[in-house]
């Protein structure tokens, strides 16, 4: 049990990993610490200045606890007046910095901003002191996927490390200082005009309403699938709503992705439900499509096949198909066709 | 090039000077006294001696110290004493020539002290007025003395022989003396030197820096500009024995963009060490390389901070890292273990070196060694960059050195270590500056910005102006230190505005201890002090701006009246012209009077009104309509 550090919590014994932090153990314990800026996948930064606890010692001390490491022996407490005092300072200055009309959120519900508000409290009076910004600042909706709120940004980060540490593309970053200081591409540009790749990322790890999906509709419940834009086979999950796909999460258990997913699988969803997705063959009659029956429509392929065979045929496999489908057709181009024109759109 | 021949050169050039047949002028031209005006001054001088057809030697200088006498320049004649002047104008300058170069007159009333034998001149030894007296100077001995772009001057005065000596001993008995010597980081931290360097010395990492931090960004800060401009040599030479002694063969000064003379007297005093071999490779025969280069900072206050110093060097954003964090002498620059010292430190090491730990530890006091350098400002009578042993009282450099508050009023507080110190009221004038007294007292040593404030200044409007700038260069990181100061300045802003709320004070006292108490780093963490501070020693006059909606200092413009006294008032009409709203009203001798409701409190009226009436009187608190 070497790997094991034993500590206490609020009083309570703990059992953790060695190297893991004192917020990750208490969240695995299922106690709760206020907390914004942290998120699993991401290096811990500690700006938000909420999972403040104190950790007793010869010297006691208040720390973050999203960055200290967890010892043998320690004894932590989450919650005491002077550290509540900070955090309740701290989310009463969160709240007068944001943009409150709630309900017009999409991320109403599932905001970590609520969740810590609820749990920490507010002094309503001290709260109603605090000046809310005079001028809303735009939102950027420029991507064709997903808005950009700034008005509820807490600045936590999440979106610049992810994009840094997860897709090495850093296509944001902090910009300007002070009250000034906000997410943006180089050169305050537009998350279009920035080297963003419309991932998304961003959006499923920002706790709050900042960074939220275009159109968004919650779902009522998720049936697991596998992507099929490409035969990498990410794992998704489809947020079903009635009989519709209304979104698409990463499924954090398929090997392939571990939860993440690019912006076609995450965003290209929509041609299932499109009025003009073709559901059945067409075959052009004097310049026109016209729809036919499967029998109809592969008889003909088979029997074109059939007269050209050789130097005059030549096949383009999809990055769509499975690496076995693509085998398949390079073997029946040249066993079956009796050519080596065979490419691959993924070779270009 | 062997030491000793390089010091014999620079000894020769030095005496030549010295024992010079012609007279040599010293001008102070530092960028306090250019902006003084020192280069026209020089100017002058040199055509003035050109049309006499007097050969003479001009040399520019580093700054003295005292800006109150800018443009400062020295006069020495052969033979004769070192003879400063203060505010040597044009004019001044012509007279000078006329009378004392080519006559015989040392113009007494334009002197300001001299240095030498005292001889024939009536004029007082420099080191002897008060505003010297208590002064040590260590960090200063130069300043106003060699040119700082000539080496040979520093060499002469014993310029990189520390670091001959240094690089004759152990690297552990480099670390010896400093911690012998007591020396305390000078850029506001007070970190034992001698310990950061052993750190440095004993990380295993192969590849190591030293580094600089020149990011001097207090708003009336100048102590390291001054040591950069003054003698650029001396932090060089501190550096290299750095790098020697933690093994590194890299040094980084991070110096503000702001500071162009600064930067152009570094550039040459690395080119110059670096011709003579005590910088490069192989310095001095020892096979021991270094070099050093400058990284000009942006301008953000933040990257004085170590972390997000070494951060915007490394091409990112300048923000601080959170702790718990590892040290910068395990992980710094790079990654690296890096050394990181305030240019003041730096600019210490040569002499602790020379002359040995022992000598600085019996400066100062049981804590704090060595001498303290402070930027003093405000209202006093002599304003200026001074160098004191630790442990003077404020009470000494304020009445002593600064020659007591301008225009005999009375003292009220003194605000230490820039935005992020505090400010403390009369009853702490006996505290020594050292940096556990200042720190009890609830302020902090900091860099050494020193702001001495008089009756007539307002101190819930100080903690106004200190907060405007450090909400303006928090680095947005952290919620607390961002949000948290400007929604205090929100507040002390309503307070000035006459908008002040009955339960302010304690809501300011709220916020500020949060913010001190869980702000990321060490900025944010003393970001509040201006208020706190001022809450704690000078409440009732925050209690009467929002009780009272008076401002009993008559700063808050929106919290005071003006009035014309009917007795005094003869009718000029002076008053009635400046006054930008048309708020005074009657005719030429008649008695004049204000509408309250249209007057803006600009004070116009009061500057225009002839002083031999002193008929408009400003009074704390708003006057209603009828003037009551």
């Amino acid at each position: 049990m070497a790997d094991k550090v034993q500590l206490t919590i609020n009083g309570l014994s703990v059992t953790a990993d060695k190297g893991m932090t004192i917020l990750e153990a208490a969240l695995r314990k299922g106690i709760y610490i206020p907390h914004l800026c942290h998120h699993r996948d991401l290096d811990p930064v500690g700006a938000c200045r909420l999972c403040l606890v104190e950790i007793a010692g010869k010297w006691t001390k208040i720390a973050i606890s999203c960055k200290t490491e967890v010892t043998e022996g320690m004894v932590v407490r989450t919650e005491t007046p002077e550290i509540n005092e900070m955090r309740q300072v701290a989310v009463e200055l969160l709240i007068a910095d944001h943009d409150t009309d709630c309900l017009k959120c999409a991320r109403n519900t599932q905001c970590q901003l609520q969740r810590v508000a609820d749990h920490v409290g507010v002094d309503t009076e001290r709260l109603a002191r605090l000046r809310e910004r005079e001028e809303k600042q735009p939102i950027d909706d420029s991507n064709p996927f997903f808005n950009f709120d700034p008005n509820r940004c807490v600045l936590c980060g999440i979106c610049v490390r992810t994009c840094d540490e997860i897709l090495n593309i850093h296509a944001i970053d902090f910009a300007f200082r002070g009250l000034k200081t906000k997410i943006a591409g180089f050169g305050d540009k537009s998350r279009l005009e920035a080297d963003c790749e419309s991932c998304g990322e961003c959006i499923v790890r920002c706790p709050v309403g900042a960074l939220t999906e275009k159109d968004y509709k919650k779902p009522t419940h998720y049936v697991k699938s596998v992507c099929s834009f490409c035969g990498c086979g990410c794992g998704m999950r489809l947020g079903v709503r009635h009989d519709q796909i209304v979104s698409v999460k990463g499924d954090i258990s398929s090997p392939a992705n571990r939860g993440r997913l690019c912006v076609k699988g995450r965003y290209g969803f929509r041609f299932v439900n499109s009025d003009e997705r073709l559901t059945s063959p067409l075959i052009k009659k004097d310049g026109k499509f016209v729809e036919a029956d499967w029998d109809e429509a592969l008889d003909l392929v088979a029997d074109n096949f059939s007269k050209n065979k050789g130097e005059k045929f030549a096949a383009i496999a999809s990055a769509k198909a499975t690496t076995e489908d693509n085998y398949v057709l390079q073997k029946f181009t040249r066993a079956v066709m009796g050519t080596n024109n065979i490419d691959h759109c993924a070779r270009l | 090039m062997k030491f000793s021949e390089i010091k014999k050169r620079a000894d020769e050039e030095w005496n030549q000077l010295q024992q010079s047949s012609d007279p040599t002028i010293f001008i102070g031209a530092a960028t306090c006294g250019r902006s003084a005006g020192a280069l026209k001054t020089k100017k002058t001088f040199e055509e003035e001696l050109g049309q006499r057809g007097i050969s003479a030697n001009i040399v520019e200088v580093g700054c003295l110290g005292p800006c109150w006498a800018e443009p400062l320049i020295s006069i020495q004649k052969p033979g004769g004493p070192n003879v400063f002047y203060k505010n040597v104008t044009p004019k001044k300058a012509t007279e000078l020539v006329e009378k004392f170069i080519a006559g015989d007159d040392p113009l007494p009333d334009s002197a300001l002290g001299l240095v030498g034998d005292k001889g024939k001149y009536d004029i007082p030894v420099l080191w002897d007025l008060p505003s010297f007296k208590s002064q040590q100077r260590i960090l200063f001995r130069n300043f106003g003395f060699i040119d700082p772009t000539n080496i040979n001057h520093y060499i002469a005065n014993d310029g990189y022989s520390g670091l001959e000596k240094a690089l004759s001993m152990k690297q552990t008995d480099v670390i010896e003396e400093l911690k012998t010597s007591g020396l305390r980081g000078r850029g506001g931290g007070g970190f034992p030197a001698g310990r950061k360097w052993e750190a440095g010395f004993q990380a295993k990492e192969k590849e190591k820096y030293v580094v600089c931090n020149a990011d001097e960004g207090d708003p009336g800060a100048f102590m390291d500009r001054s040591v950069l401009e003054g003698e650029p040599h001396s932090v060089l030479e501190g550096m290299i024995i750095a790098g020697y002694t933690i093994g590194a063969q890299k040094g980084y000064i991070y110096v503000r963009a702001e500071y162009p003379l600064a930067v152009r007297r570094l550039q040459d005093a690395i080119q110059k060490a670096t011709d003579m071999g005590l910088l490069g490779k192989n310095i001095l025969g020892t096979g021991f390389d270094f070099e050093i280069e400058l990284f000009q900072g942006a301008g953000a206050f933040v990257c004085g901070e170590s972390t997000a110093l070494t951060l915007s060097m490394e091409g990112k954003r300048g923000m601080p890292k959170a702790s718990p964090r590892p040290r910068t002498t395990e992980e710094g620059l790079f990654d690296k273990p890096t050394l990181l010292n305030n240019v003041k430190t730096f600019s210490y090491v040569p002499q602790i070196i020379n002359k040995g730990g022992a000598w600085l530890a019996e400066i100062g006091t049981k804590d704090s060694k060595g001498t303290a350098v402070f930027a003093l400002t405000g209202m006093v009578n002599n304003c200026g960059l001074i160098e004191v042993p630790m442990g003077l009282t404020i009470r000494e450099i304020i009445y002593e050195i600064g020659g007591g508050i301008t225009d005999d009023k009375t003292f009220k507080a003194v605000q230490t270590g820039g935005p992020s110190g505090g400010c403390l009221p009369e009853e702490f004038l006996d505290t020594p500056v050292d940096y556990d007294s200042l720190t009890a007292a609830g302020s902090m040593m900091g860099s050494g910005g020193m702001v001495i404030m008089d009756e007539t200044t307002c101190m819930v409007d100080v903690a106004r102006y200190f907060l405007d700038f450090t909400q303006k260069e928090s680095c947005g990181q952290c919620t607390l230190c961002k949000l948290g100061t400007k929604q205090m300045l929100n507040i002390l802003e309503d307070i000035v505005d006459g908008k002040g709320q009955p339960k302010d004070v304690n809501i300011l006292l709220e916020i500020g201890e949060a913010v001190n108490g869980g702000s990321l780093c060490g900025l944010g963490q003393s970001a509040a002090n201006p208020v706190l501070t001022t809450i704690k020693y000078f409440r009732p006059e925050y209690e009467e701006h929002i009780d009272k909606k008076r401002c009993p200092a008559l700063a808050c413009k929106a919290l005071v009246s003006y009035r014309i006294d009917e007795e005094k008032c003869k009718g000029c009409t002076m008053c009635v012209k400046a006054c930008p709203v048309e708020a005074i009203t009657g005719e030429k001798k008649e008695v004049h009077m204000i509408d309250q409701s249209k007057c803006i409190q600009c004070g116009m009226c009061m500057e225009k009104c002839p002083k031999k009436f002193k008929a408009v009187e400003c009074l704390p608190g708003r006057l209603n309509e009828g003037g009551k």
